[in-house]
């Protein structure tokens, strides 16, 4: 894998639309002939990372390198790489053929050649028969494989593939997936395929990009990132997951719901708070309490067609998410085991909230551009003076009503870490606010945020 | 039973009274009086004469019928040109922009003729343009173009957006993707505002009225207006309208045979 497999190579690539920025100094590589896949929730930027790629927009900073040429000011008609949209964007005027030829058309290639690749893209995708059929006619799936027949005609060195099966119901996509899968094998070129569904990247990837908020989670195989999540966001974007607060005791031994568990991770230091990822098939449930490490009993029992969700109230209080192929009695008192590779150990991103306020008197501080009463500083700041403060996840309070706040904010992502909420807060000023709550809320709703004078800390 | 026979009559006496000063002129097409309302037995006499002036070339009548229709062709055509470019670059406008242009559209529309007419006048005294041919076409382009951009942008609305980028993608420079893509879509768009464009010139007094100058240059309505002005209708203005209205009855006809047509196809595919 040198650099000469790169086909194209991302460079410190970032893009705002207005003062929204919806990439931040994006690097990547990708290998000639892999099934490379953006993935991530909307707004994360993966779609304009393809527009870029595709040259329908232009970066505000960094460069897109392919084949080892600057494509980054390139137009779209130059650049040797095909697009097969979201809405299949075929031309309603012309025909099935002239759609497929359209491209072949304008690059003059001669007319017996011209009818030889159409015929053979379109038998490729199984539309051999619909030549002369109006695009109007032919059913969703049928257009989406006229659009991928249209992109590949041109012989490509990349397709670029922007949710293309997000407009297909159920169990059309199932079929398109392994379609794809299959031209991709056939076809030998490289893939890169936009999709917010996290199954269909694990199944369809060779390599998986997960992108939150502009920014590069985490470059992995599925395997990898499905076992290895490098945070918590990938962690619970990606299939079902238990994520709960931890403390790394030292190497190898991590403290969780209570009890300590030998893991295969070291170097996060000693006493370090962490977060850890189980899976749910990676909990080993048994109706005895012998040679288990700690026990609890069930509280729901789900069949789910291959595998029974079950719910387990823990000793310690935690409640986890087990997939067993064995049903188990609500109630009952069951034992459990985890195996030591099956703990995905992750540096925490921050373990309290930490922001700059502005000091406005001895006891009154400005943060986030509303006034909050603080313990007196001891006159130690003057009015003006910025100074950085620290409040702990549980310790800030949400109120219903907006109005009974200081500040408000609106809920933006809850993460259940087994015995409380962990919640995001976007603030009105657009700055992030990290809640520990055993509140139960929506996301989307709108809170009223208050903090106690003797929990807001000076921490410089 | 009663209501069902008011709710019918209320219908063909609207009918009537909307259609019954056409069909009186149609009607009294066929006889040679000088004066509507006077029978003198039936003639095709003056649809000869009417057809007989053309001949010689002399009939001011014929000669304002050439150039209302030559005006209203010019018109459209340089108005539907405008209008569909302004419609795509209207479209690619964000949020306030497009509003205000739209708003800005939407005036000449609403304004009323005879102060567009006036204010095209001493605009072209202005400038030191010369009235006349030209400068009744400038006119009529100016209150026709806003009606094809009315008519296109909701098509450019309709159309995929993704669609120019396709083309872009497949190898199309700018100006292929519009003219190849684009521009297809917006074909009935453009043919209603077109026709929308050449009916509003036709039947226009108060613009050309102002800016046709003084060289005698005379439409179908100001041609009308001045005879009328002279004393009694030339008579045979009566065939002459017979035929123009028969010519619209056939012409809607055929656009709305032809879009049931249409309909009927794309119910088929679905």
């Amino acid at each position: 894998m040198g650099k000469d497999n790169h086909i194209i190579e991302i460079n410190h690539l970032s893009k705002s639309y207005g003062d929204v920025d919806v990439l931040k100094d994006i690097n990547l590589y990708i290998n000639k002939g892999e099934f490379i896949t953006f993935l991530g929730p909307s707004g994360c930027g993966k779609t304009t990372l393809l527009r870029l790629i595709g040259g329908f927009a232009h970066p505000d900073e960094g460069s897109i390198i392919m084949d080892g040429k600057d494509i980054t000011t390139v137009p779209p008609h130059l650049r040797p790489l095909n697009t097969v949209f979201q809405k299949y964007a075929l031309f309603p005027h012309l025909d099935v053929y002239d759609n497929v030829a359209f491209g072949l058309k304008l690059n003059n290639v001669p007319q017996d050649e011209i009818d030889k690749r159409v015929r053979k893209m379109l038998k490729m995708v199984s539309m051999a028969d619909y030549e002369d059929r109006d695009i109007d006619s032919l059913s969703g799936g049928q257009q989406q494989r006229v659009a991928i027949a249209r992109a590949l005609a041109n012989m490509p060195k990349v397709l670029l593939l922007d949710e293309p099966l997000s407009a297909l119901d159920a169990k059309m996509r199932k079929d398109m997936q392994i379609e794809l899968k299959e031209l991709h094998k056939k076809m030998g070129i490289t893939f890169i395929f936009v999709t917010h569904d996290q199954e269909e990247a694990l199944t369809m990837s060779d390599t998986i990009v997960v992108m939150k908020e502009g920014r590069i989670q985490q470059i992995g195989t599925p395997t990898d990132i499905y076992n290895e999540p490098v945070n918590e966001f990938v962690a619970n974007f990606i299939g079902e997951s238990n994520i709960l607060d931890a403390t790394m005791i030292e190497d190898r031994k991590v403290n969780f719901i209570g009890h300590d568990f030998e893991c295969v991770d070291e170097g996060f230091g000693n006493d370090t708070p962490v977060d850890v990822v189980i899976r749910p098939e990676d909990i080993y449930i048994m109706n005895q309490l012998n040679g288990a490490q700690f026990s609890g009993h069930v509280t729901s029992c789900t069949f789910k067609g291959v595998f029974y969700e079950i719910f387990v109230q823990t000793d310690a209080g935690y409640e986890l998410m087990i997939q067993d192929y064995n049903p188990f009695e609500i109630g009952t008192e069951v034992g459990m085991l985890i195996k030591p590779q099956d703990i995905q150990v992750m540096h925490k991103s921050c373990t309290r909230n930490e922001m700059d306020a502005e000091v406005i008197d001895d006891t009154h501080l400005r943060i986030f551009s509303e006034e909050f009463e603080c313990k007196p500083l001891g006159g130690k700041y003057e009015a003006g003076a910025t100074v950085r403060v620290g409040v702990n996840f549980n310790k800030v309070d949400l109120q219903d009503n907006q109005e009974d706040g200081i500040l408000w904010g609106e809920v933006s992502n809850i993460l259940y870490k087994g015995d409380h909420y962990h919640l995001l807060i976007r603030i009105d000023t657009g700055e992030d606010l990290l809640v520990d709550t055993n509140d139960i809320w929506d996301k989307g709703d709108l809170v009223g945020i208050k903090i106690a004078p003797k929990d807001i800390k000076i921490i410089g | 039973m009663i209501r069902k026979f008011i709710a019918k009559a209320y219908i063909w006496i609207l009918l009537v009274i909307l259609y019954a000063p056409i069909a009186l002129i149609a009607i009294f097409s066929f006889t040679e009086s000088k004066v509507l309302g006077n029978w003198t037995g039936f003639s095709l006499g003056l649809y000869r004469n009417l057809a007989n002036s053309g001949m010689d070339g002399g009939s001011s009548l014929l000669s304002a019928v050439e150039n209302t229709l030559v005006i209203a062709l010019a018109a459209a055509v340089f108005s539907t040109v405008l209008g569909t470019v302004a419609a795509i670059g209207m479209y690619y406008l964000r949020g306030g922009k497009r509003k205000v242009i739209n708003f800005m559209n939407n005036i000449p529309m609403l304004n009323p003729d005879i102060i567009t007419g006036v204010s095209l006048f001493l605009l072209f005294i202005f400038i030191h343009l010369t009235q006349g041919y030209v400068s009744v076409i400038l006119a009529h382009i100016t209150f026709c173009t806003p009606y094809v951009v009315l008519s296109v942008l909701p098509k450019m609305g309709q159309m995929n957006p993704n669609i120019y980028e396709a083309a872009r993608d497949l190898g199309a420079t700018q100006i292929q993707a519009m003219r190849k893509v684009v521009l297809p879509q917006l074909v009935p768009g453009m043919v209603s505002g077109f026709i929308l464009a050449f009916t509003m010139s036709l039947d226009d007094f108060a613009v050309t009225f102002f800016t046709r100058g003084t060289i005698g240059l005379d439409t179908l309505s100001t041609y009308i207006y001045t005879d009328a002005r002279k004393g009694g209708l030339t008579p045979e203005l009566r065939p002459l309208m017979t035929l123009i209205f028969i010519a619209i009855l056939i012409l809607l006809i055929i656009i709305n045979v032809r879009e049931q047509k249409l309909a009927q196809k794309s119910e088929l595919k679905k």
